[in-house]
């Protein structure tokens, strides 16, 4: 294990200043997501237009700089992206996180592949996922309309 | 003493965990175990296991007789009146679900206040919201004051002719604050409340005296006492667990059982439900031999030079903050760094070998009221060193380089 996997500069650099933090007038979806384990929690807002493409997203929550870093860069990657664009990258996110090498989408470009795989680290930590993923799950939670609040714990 | 000696007696430190020596700041969470208590569940179960209480048989006689050993132990460490006093359960949340339970069936209905504080763990505010939900009573919260203990004064502020028990920590998981609790009790007997201590932080730190703090209840956790987990002690005066009724159903807890109707068993029996952790209680009783060799005395002047260290360590570090400054106050540094998520410093710090807990410690109601989500914190044991302090140190500034601060 190295932490310098883990902390690299991108997630220290999103940790510390999270793009996207915040909640914007005109959203349509939205979910809360929470991990008891440690009381962090975040709060996904999106708006989906009629060609259902997310135009605008953001997040209100605190974290760890994992978690928060997770977040920041998600709501980045998304922005822009078709719903079942973004549905195929969470689900590809997860994958790798869980257990593939690498990520094989074609939707996401090889720059923003390479800023996803900064948050590969975690899976040397297992007590760690939990904070990268959050947002995601919290993510496909609002596109889904699910009433139901993301808990990490099962 | 020698702690060189005692650290020895630990074999979680023989080995490196992940290529370092264990520096183990996690004790409020779970104590480790010495090589006495290891050994005797290995012995009970390779040499002389059965269960208690039920057969004639040679070896049910001899595990009844070491389970019962264990109780007499207990009541003689903790100066019970009567071993009667003594019920096992499976932790001190049992048995604060088990006061909760019976005396909130016997004793407590709509509108009624069961009085808490704002330091509570969990498993001293869960248990009364069961009640809350299902007999809409209410439950109060003596407030903390700046330095994150709780007063006598607190307490009084929130008792109300309403008040029918109240359910108090004895020393904070999170800010280390000692209760003056056997002023809490003074107070509340003089209005006729009963209270209940849970004594989780308390009993493997501080010298107990039943008779002399005369509390109503008082809950014990074994695996913070250097013990097996599993094993639990609720110390009730006997006139409770007379009176109220019994907890679980099942076998060893009754007298006769007829199509007709039941009756129950005696005292402790009439508690203990089911086959109980027997290997647990038995090995607890090595925890309790193995603290009274040390001397609790011994133990907290150790803990407290620790803590005093550590403190002075600590807030010579820029950047690190301590959550409360109690006067009383027992081995546990609950701490931030600003500009560091304190699960961010648990995973940095465990990358040397240092193992503390982040997160809020089963105790949210006092993280909102400190406007936290999470803390850091240190928590020591009779193992622990000057040494671990000072590696405590320098792994708090790796984290404060990593982060750039």
């Amino acid at each position: 294990m190295d932490l310098k996997d883990l902390y690299q500069e991108i997630i220290l650099d999103h940790g510390k200043n999270p793009r996207n933090l915040g909640k914007f007038d005109n959203y349509n979806k939205d979910a809360k997501g929470n991990n008891p384990l440690c009381g962090d929690n975040v709060h996904v807002y999106l708006r989906l237009n009629e060609n259902k493409k997310v135009e605008d997203i953001a997040f209100e929550g605190h974290g760890c700089a994992i978690s928060m870093a997770s977040a920041s860069i998600m709501t980045d990657m998304v922005r822009g992206k078709e719903e079942k664009e973004v549905k195929e990258i969470v689900s590809d996110f997860l994958g790798m996180i869980k257990e593939k090498d690498s990520l094989v989408t074609n939707i996401l470009k090889d720059d923003e592949k390479t800023k996803l795989m900064s948050l590969s680290g975690v899976k040397q930590y297992p007590m760690r996922v939990k904070c990268a993923t959050l947002s995601w799950h919290t993510l496909t939670s609002a596109l889904d309309n699910s009433d139901q609040i993301v808990k990490t714990e099962e | 003493m020698n702690i060189d000696d005692i650290k020895r007696e630990f074999p979680i430190f023989d080995d490196k965990i992940q290529n370092n020596d264990l520096v183990y700041l996690d004790s409020a969470n779970s104590s480790q175990k010495p090589r006495v208590v290891v050994d005797r569940i290995y012995d009970f179960y390779s040499k002389e296991f059965s269960n208690v209480g039920r057969s004639v048989h040679y070896l049910a006689v001899a595990a009844t007789n070491l389970y019962e050993q264990t109780r007499v132990s207990v009541q003689k460490y903790i100066n019970a009146k009567d071993k009667d006093e003594i019920v096992f359960t499976k932790g001190a949340t049992e048995a604060i679900n088990l006061v909760a339970n019976t005396f909130g069936q016997k004793y407590l209905s709509e509108g009624d206040e069961v009085l808490l504080t704002e330091l509570e763990h969990h498993s001293n505010y869960v248990p009364w919201h069961f009640l809350r939900k299902a007999k809409n009573i209410k439950i109060e919260f003596a407030e903390i004051n700046d330095d994150g203990e709780v007063t006598l004064e607190a307490i009084e502020k929130k008792i109300t002719n309403k008040t029918k028990i109240i359910s108090v920590s004895h020393l904070s998981n999170v800010t280390g604050a000692i209760l003056p609790i056997k002023e809490i009790v003074k107070l509340a007997h003089s209005k006729n409340i009963p209270v209940l201590i849970d004594g989780c932080q308390g009993a493997p730190h501080l010298k107990l005296d039943m008779q002399d703090i005369d509390c109503d209840f008082y809950a014990i956790s074994g695996h913070k006492m250097y013990g097996p987990t599993g094993i639990g002690v609720l110390y009730a005066k006997k006139k409770w667990l007379e009176d109220l009724p019994p907890y679980q159903g099942g076998g060893g807890m009754i007298n006769e059982v007829k199509k007709e109707g039941i009756t129950y068993g005696e005292l402790p029996n009439k508690y203990e439900a089911g086959t109980m952790a027997t290997a647990q209680v038995i090995a607890f009783n090595e925890s309790i031999k193995f603290m009274e060799k040390i001397g609790i005395q011994n133990i907290e002047k150790h803990e407290k030079e620790l803590l005093d260290y550590g403190l002075e360590k600590l807030r010579k570090n820029n950047s690190v903050n301590i959550i409360g400054n109690p006067k009383e106050k027992g081995g546990v540094i609950s701490f931030t760094i600003e500009g560091v998520h304190p699960h961010d410093i648990a995973t940095i710090l465990d990358e040397d070998g240092v193992a503390i807990r982040a997160g809020h410690h089963c105790c949210q109601i006092l993280h909102d009221k400190l406007n936290l989500p999470a803390t850091a914190r240190a928590s020591f044991g009779v193992y622990n060193t000057k040494d671990d302090i000072d590696k405590l140190d320098e792994a708090i500034n790796k984290c404060k380089k990593i982060f750039n601060l």
